[in-house]
């Protein structure tokens, strides 16, 4: 499978004090490690296990990722805007897996 | 003539009782190496609780009654809460009571969040009760309790 950059949906401008709305989902097996191959051998572990949403530094949501996450993680959450800023999202999992994407927000000016 | 019929069956007492303990030692004997059950729900709730009450209410969870593919299921989750600094919520757990681990995710929020809701997709072994518990900040633990059937032969664990 082509690696390949995870989605994240989110308003680009928002007002002070909003709350937005951020969709995310990435391309991942998350192999258990359980599965059995039809030779009886076992399909290697590959999970990603962390997710962080920070805001300028500061965490937002964090997520522990079991066993029980399905393939292509999709996780939607609310987020508080307080300024001008961007988020960044991370993904970390097996084998030093870790994939970063930071996307800015800019605060609307036609509404105060 | 009613009688009559039972006895042409042939099923005695001790026939019937020993089947049923049969199946019984089949499930146990299937069951317990590979998924969890839900005495494992249970204790990973106090562990998690760490001696709290247990309440019902405040966490609402949107759950298929019935779904077709247990590989991705969708899960929503709502709780109510203020999400200010003094009272928030600061994590949320789900938990399947007859998947392979029953811990299937933990999400830590802030008062950044602003809402604590979130929607995700999970993978459910079998038709089964998945569990939702919330961490307040204040110490109060809520729990919620959704039922989901999978279909036969859609089960989500690989």
């Amino acid at each position: 499978m082509k690696p390949e950059a995870p989605r994240i949906d989110m308003p680009s401008t928002a007002n002070v004090g909003e709350i937005i709305m951020i969709r995310t989902k990435i391309r991942h097996i998350m192999e258990t490690g359980w599965r059995k191959t039809s030779e009886g051998a076992t399909v290697e572990r590959n999970r990603l296990t962390k997710f962080t949403c920070s805001f300028e530094g500061q965490e937002v949501v964090t997520a522990d990722l079991g066993s029980g996450v399905s393939q292509d993680p999709y996780f939607t959450f609310y987020a508080k805007v307080t300024k001008a800023g961007s988020f960044s999202f991370r993904w970390e999992g097996d084998n030093g897996q870790d994939i970063t994407e930071t996307i800015p927000v800019v605060i609307s000016e036609e509404k105060v | 003539m009613s009688n009559a019929k039972i006895t042409e069956r042939h099923f005695s007492r001790r026939d019937v009782l020993g089947l049923g303990g049969a199946v019984v030692m089949m499930t146990l004997m299937g069951e317990t190496p590979v998924l969890a059950s839900p005495k494992d729900v249970k204790s990973k709730l106090a562990e998690l609780a760490d001696g709290a009450y247990q309440q019902k209410g405040r966490v609402s969870i949107l759950l298929p009654t019935l779904t077709q593919d247990g590989k991705r299921t969708r899960i929503q989750v709502a709780v109510e809460s203020p999400m200010t600094e003094d009272d928030y919520v600061k994590s949320v757990h789900i938990l399947a009571e007859r998947n392979t681990e029953p811990e299937v995710a933990s999400y830590h929020f802030t008062p950044m969040s602003g809402k604590c809701e979130f929607v995700t997709r999970m993978r459910v072994a079998k038709s089964q009760t998945i569990v939702v518990a919330a961490e307040n900040s204040d110490g109060s633990f809520y729990v919620a309790k959704a039922r989901c059937k999978v279909a036969r032969g859609a089960g989500g664990c690989g």
